[in-house]
């Protein structure tokens, strides 16, 4: 039980952030028209790249030669992940765009 | 003290531009769900990204130390660009949904990294005080879990979307996977229950956990059929979002906390929508076995009647209205854009042309239009099917072009159909119906159509690609 709470106090302040944002999340999609769906699941994956700040902070604290390896590859793959998916949304989005005016 | 203020300088930027991205992701997200700001909004989220990679690498410290390596990151940081650049632009338009799979997937596989190389470090005070079971420990198993599931299962969705990983079907295949679920979360509980004095004496049991997660990740999405796929790269999409909030819980990190569970609940809401769409539960999607069964009996359904092309063109050119009804098949056989200069053919003969987009028409919600945004065919065309469902017994001639389920009567018919309840298409309203098909093969759900053999309806059988491109020349020459 001590453990409990120490936990919840020590991480408040997290805790309050994610419920914060699970609402937030919540509240702007759900009016979100159906052929919208594609592009914002794109984006969505995009923005969920923004793992690749942990993966730098791992790769710039790196010491072993194995954990540099690993942190690399880390970087790579979480910068794909940023680098591709706000690329394929905005290519799918301007499509959307051209017919529009 | 001047290097200790300037650290504090230095921190104290880093954190506003936590703030500053994360403000940015939020815009960002709210504009991608409107389709006018769409665009602008993923470039606003972008800049937020690039924000808070660049001040990580300026500013961040951690016990003092700046973020080493840097050179190595660059490196790093400019292969991926690169890669994900050259893949993100060649890729057609079609492969979409795979795509999304597969950058989801490396997301998750970094999380997943992360987790590996910090659970060695966990600071041995923190495990003087309160053991392996603090909130540290929890992130970093949790962050390792559901990337390594996100990224197994989405390179499994990946590989079935792209055709060459096929469906397994097994009837226990719930209960295995209960079993495995269960087995990683005892797996959790163990390493936090034990008592080391550093948690890198538990390292080897970190591998085998990743083992056992990316097996419960490729039979977490092995069962699931096509039509589903989607619904299920939205899941994985926000069990990422889950796993790069874990490493924001590690690094006291703001901008990856509200980014990833900001893009988890979304995520989690955009399923539920789709799933709504199709008019399934979460839960049949995930446990279900979707297909087969409907209790239409084809032996007394009579015979499916074909059209020439011919027939076909002059039945179209002296129509004065025709929807055309597009599916994926359209999209498989690249038929978007010989599609587009049919109607531009018809259209000039006078006939009225629109299409009738239904919310799941391709692989993915909103896929079909984009695939025809592509082909050039105007937004005004394409009307979605609650809007041209009362037109439709106006319509003298309605054409279906590689799409099968959302046109199904089973879906309003047959309480036993497996999409029953679905929203359709009304197709058999319309006066007369072309349907384009390779064969008489049946769709994803792999259920009759009981709409091929109406009555009004004529089969035009081919490759879509090909007979379209026959229709036009046909009526080209009357």
């Amino acid at each position: 039980m001590g453990n409990i709470l120490g936990f919840f106090f020590l991480n408040r302040e997290a805790i309050f952030i994610v419920i914060l944002s699970i609402f937030l999340g919540i509240e702007v999609i759900s009016h979100v028209p159906a052929i919208l769906h594609t592009p914002l699941m794109s984006g969505a994956n995009a923005i969920h790249g923004v793992v690749i700040i942990g993966a730098i902070i791992v790769m710039g604290h790196a010491e072993t030669t194995g954990s540099m390896i690993l942190g690399f590859l880390a970087v790579v793959l979480g910068t794909l992940n940023v680098v591709g998916g706000f690329v394929v949304t905005d290519r799918m989005l301007e499509m959307f765009k051209k017919k529009r005016q | 003290m001047d290097q200790l203020s300037q650290l504090h300088t230095g921190i104290s930027i880093l954190e506003m531009t936590y703030i500053i991205a994360s403000i940015l992701f939020i815009f960002g997200l709210k504009m991608l769900s409107h389709p006018l700001t769409a665009r602008r909004g993923n470039a606003i989220a972008a800049i937020g990204m690039v924000l808070a990679i660049i001040a990580t690498i300026l500013f961040h410290h951690k016990d003092g130390k700046p973020i080493g390596n840097v050179g190595f990151i660059l490196v790093a940081i400019g292969i991926g660009s690169v890669i994900g650049l050259i893949i993100a632009k060649r890729v057609k338009m079609t492969a979409m949904p795979q795509l999304v799979s597969f950058f989801n997937g490396m997301g998750g596989a970094a999380a997943a990294l992360i987790s590996m190389m910090e659970f060695p470090h966990v600071s041995p005070e923190l495990i003087a005080k309160s053991g392996m079971a603090n909130g540290h420990v929890l992130a970093i198993l949790l962050g390792l879990m559901i990337g390594t599931v996100s990224w197994a299962g989405s390179m499994i969705a990946f590989g079935k979307l792209d055709g060459w990983i096929g469906d397994m079907r097994i009837k226990a295949m719930k209960y295995v996977n209960l079993t495995i679920l269960t087995v990683l979360i005892g797996f959790i509980v163990y390493i936090m229950t034990r008592h080391v004095q550093a948690s890198s004496e538990l390292t080897p049991l970190i591998y085998i956990m990743f083992f056992i997660a990316v097996i419960y990740g490729v039979l977490f999405v092995m069962p699931i059929g096509g039509a589903d796929m989607p619904v299920v790269i939205s899941l994985l999409n926000s069990f990422t979002g889950v796993a790069a909030a874990m490493g924001g819980f590690l690094y006291n990190n703001q901008a990856m906390l509200t980014g990833g569970i900001l893009v988890g609940s979304a995520g989690t809401i955009l399923t539920i929508l789709m799933c709504r769409a199709m008019n399934r539960s979460l839960l049949n999607v995930i446990v279900g076995v979707f297909g087969g069964g409907g209790q239409t009996n084809i032996a007394a359904a009579g015979s499916v009647k074909e059209i020439s092309i011919s027939d076909a063109s002059i039945l179209l050119s002296y129509s004065k209205k025709v929807v055309i009804v597009p599916g994926y098949g359209l999209a498989v056989a690249q038929a978007q854009h010989i599609c587009h200069e049919l109607d531009k053919l018809l259209e000039k003969k006078g006939v009225e042309v629109k299409y009738a987009i239904h919310p799941v028409a391709g692989r993915m919600p909103g896929h079909m239009n984009v695939l025809l945004a592509e082909a050039d065919v105007p937004y005004e065309q394409l009307i979605e099917s609650d809007e041209i469902n009362p037109d439709l017994p106006n319509t003298d001639v309605l054409v279906v072009i590689g799409a099968n389920d959302v046109v199904n009567p089973a879906a309003e018919d047959d309480p036993s159909s497996p999409i029953y309840g679905m929203p359709i298409i009304k197709a058999r309203d319309a006066k007369n119906i072309i349907v384009m098909k390779r064969g008489m093969g049946k769709g994803y759900a792999a259920i009759e159509n009981m709409l091929f053999f109406n009555n009004k309806t004529r089969m035009l059988f081919g490759d879509a690609k090909s007979t379209l491109q026959n229709l036009v020349n046909e009526i080209k020459s009357l």
